[in-house]
């Protein structure tokens, strides 16, 4: 395979594409790495941190970092597993995050994560910040479960490329911001994209909760990257 | 020297409630009454959230019977989103009326043989080491099985129609989310003996006959224990049929006169107002037109039994018919009778469970519907203790700006507090030594309508049984425990 590059996943031999990020190669070879703010098509942002590994001995978002030759990449050791899992309990007390009554449950990566992550009680205090849920005329948008991955912001565009959705303020009070007109006119088709792309409860059409029953959710039977897994 | 007994935690009841009883100089009861004393608030944080979440948060008011939530919360949205009662598709009604019929076979099944037949079988006065469901299996395995099993298979009914035993998704505004596969039915069907519904059907007939073969042996204890007139009401089939689910609302007096004649539920305002006292988290609800000294009523099975006609099953029909002859086809207002009714409405459960089960409806594909969107809606239904409500507001935004909630053991309040000063009167005025069976027998008359205090102000708890004897000055004299 001349034109591939070479490179290993805690000692695994892998292979990828040229031009293909850490995070695409891993997949490619049935390695999966967490991520909450990157989607599929969309520009990576690696805002999350979720994904980091360590890439040659440096810490490195893998959806951002292109894969080189002989690149020696840390993902499933104790250490970059603790990260993650320490990334994914700030998430949790950052928000209110009810999962028994959010009609996301079952459905929401976060939640999966914290599932494959086995997170029982975070080690940092809840902060129980108090937000707001704002109405518009096809969906909520609840900002208690929000965690600022920008996927709306990158996906949901009107035809003539205007966001929707933006961001607004700095740090602790970033929040994502709506554009009254523009959300207005959305279609019930674009108001079902933005909830399917949010990774959480945050964006939550209305009138059609809780119509998956049970069982049939997307991580009711196996965990968050079991199918990315069943590929190796 | 005036005393205060104190009963706390009350035991083998769901949450938490205390009862204290005040004596006079003689001995004599002063004063008795039922606290609640846990608060939670459902009526206030369900605010602001979005309509179609309600069935699913409310329920997470008790473990118990979470059912009944969910399906008071989903009535009411039915009604907010125009597809009010009788508009659902006839799969959504069965589907809903499977898991409701299941939740009450398994609540009831749970009270009767794991909270209540130790009184029963034991006495009131045996040692509380055997009195309670580990000593039942001890010394009646067959009976503790029965039990267990009854539980089980309304559990698994309610999980194949809400996705989960407690606290499922099932019921959504306008209708459900799924429908039973046929391998699901001819699970409850067919499966061998005893885990299939006509095991269940013969086994709710034969813990009838067990309380019938109690009751004969111990007439004068059973039809005499805090027997006291009330008023009683409960929803009923537009017929008069018996009905957990649906129909309209039914009270009758002491004496079966009509005093709320099937009314619209929608407008239960009209009808039904609660009192706050300040002793207790618990609110007193009473009919406005008999006001609050006479309109207090009791709710649940010995109330529904007074209110309707008929039962539409044949078995339990049959064990309807000779119940209400034993007092001549009017009221019973003998408490413990409430076993008697609950085991009628264990078999007519399992009846109609099985009727849904053969029903083609229950495995269709149309299961929600949509119709002309409203701003307020109440929904009612006869969860195992009694009448449950539910009422809600939202905005235009879908949020909910009010709820008002009366759960069945919030109906029953003032039945506690009359039956509590029954016994207290009967067994422990003048008595110079307070027993242990004696406070027994204060619980047993609150046991026997099955309250649910997490439900009612809503958390769970150990329950210990702490008696406090304190002199007239307040000091604590004695204490005992068990």
């Amino acid at each position: 395979m001349p034109d591939k590059i070479k490179f290993t996943i805690d000692g695994k031999d892998c292979y990828a594409e040229p031009g293909q990020t850490i995070y695409e190669a891993a997949k490619a070879n049935g390695v999966f790495i967490p991520v909450l703010c990157h989607y599929e098509g969309l520009k990576p942002v690696g805002s999350c941190r979720i994904c980091s590994v360590r890439a040659n001995g440096r810490w490195m978002t893998s959806c951002t970092q292109p894969v080189t030759n002989g690149m020696v990449i840390e993902n499933a050791t104790p250490e970059v597993e603790a990260y993650r899992k320490a990334i994914i309990e700030m998430l949790f007390v950052e928000g209110n995050h009810f999962c028994p009554t959010c009609e996301k449950s079952g459905n929401c990566e976060l939640q999966a994560l914290a599932y494959r992550y086995q997170i029982m009680v975070p080690q940092f205090p809840y902060l129980f910040p108090k937000r707001e849920i704002e109405a518009f005329p096809g969906f909520l948008l609840e900002h208690n479960r929000c965690i600022q991955c920008q996927r709306c912001v990158r996906a949901i565009q009107t035809e003539d490329g205007q966001k929707i959705f933006a961001l607004k303020n700095r740090s602790k009070d970033l929040r994502i911001n709506v554009d009254l007109k523009l959300a207005a006119r959305m279609t019930e088709k674009e108001v079902q994209k933005a909830m399917d792309i949010c990774p959480v409860g945050a964006i939550l059409k209305k009138e059609v909760g809780f119509r998956i029953p049970i069982g049939k959710r997307k991580y009711d039977q196996k965990p968050i990257g079991s199918e990315v897994e069943e590929n190796k | 020297m005036v005393r205060k007994i104190t009963i706390e935690p009350v035991t083998r009841v769901e949450g938490h409630g205390k009862v204290t009883i005040h004596l006079d100089e003689n001995g004599k009861v002063a004063q008795a009454r039922f606290h609640v004393v846990e608060f939670r608030g459902f009526e206030r944080f369900v605010q602001g959230r979005p309509y179609w979440e309600i069935p699913v948060l409310v329920q997470r008011l008790c473990g118990i019977c979470p059912v009944s939530h969910h399906l008071a919360g989903a009535k009411a949205m039915d009604v907010i989103v125009g597809v009010g009662p009788g508009k659902l598709t006839p799969t959504a009604e069965k589907i809903r009326r499977l898991m409701h019929y299941g939740q009450i076979l398994q609540s009831h099944s749970l009270h009767f043989f794991h909270l209540a037949s130790p009184d029963l079988l034991f006495g009131f006065d045996a040692d509380p080491a055997i009195r309670n469901i580990i000593g039942l299996a001890k010394s009646n395995k067959e009976l503790a099985v029965h039990g267990v099993i009854l539980r089980k298979f309304g559990q698994e009914i309610i999980k194949a129609t809400a996705g989960k035993k407690i606290h499922g998704t099932g019921a959504i505004p306008g209708g459900v989310n799924k429908s039973l596969t046929s391998e699901e039915r001819d699970y409850f069907l067919k499966s061998p003996a005893p885990f299939n519904v006509d095991t269940m059907i013969e086994w709710a007939q034969q813990a009838i006959e067990l309380f019938k073969k109690i009751h004969r042996e111990n007439r004068q204890v059973i039809d005499n224990f805090a027997h006291f007139p009330s008023n009683h009401l409960s929803l009923v089939r537009k017929d008069g049929a018996l009905d957990f689910y649906h129909g309209v609302l039914r009270a009758v007096d002491a004496d079966g006169r009509k005093i709320l004649n099937d009314v619209d539920y929608q407008d239960y305002l009209e009808y039904i107002a609660e009192e706050v006292r300040p002793w207790s988290y618990m609110k007193f609800p009473y009919l406005k037109k008999l006001g609050k000294e006479k309109g207090w009523y009791r709710v649940g099975p010995l109330a529904r039994l007074n209110t309707c006609d008929y039962i539409p099953s044949p078995r339990a029909q049959k064990e309807f018919e000779e119940y209400k002859a034993y007092t001549d086809g009017k009221p019973n207002n003998r408490t413990l009778h409430s076993h008697w009714a609950r085991l009628i409405e264990i078999l007519h459960a399992a009846e109609v469970i099985k009727e849904l089960l053969l029903d083609p409806d229950i495995t269709g594909g149309k299961l929600v519907k949509k119709g002309r969107k409203k701003h307020e809606g109440v929904g009612l239904l006869e969860a195992p203790r009694g009448t449950l409500f539910h009422h809600y507001r939202i905005n235009d935004d879908d949020q909910v700006i009010m709820a008002n909630l009366i759960v069945s053991t919030t109906n029953n309040n003032e039945a506690y507090n009359q039956a509590v000063k029954y016994v207290a009167e009967e067994f422990i005025s003048g008595k110079p030594e307070i027993t242990e069976g004696m406070l027994n027998r204060v619980e047993v008359a609150i046991r026997a309508y099955d309250p649910c205090l997490s439900c009612a102000t809503h958390a769970v708890g150990q329950m210990p049984l702490e008696v406090d004897l304190y002199d007239s000055k307040g000091q604590l004299i004695d204490r005992k425990r068990k």
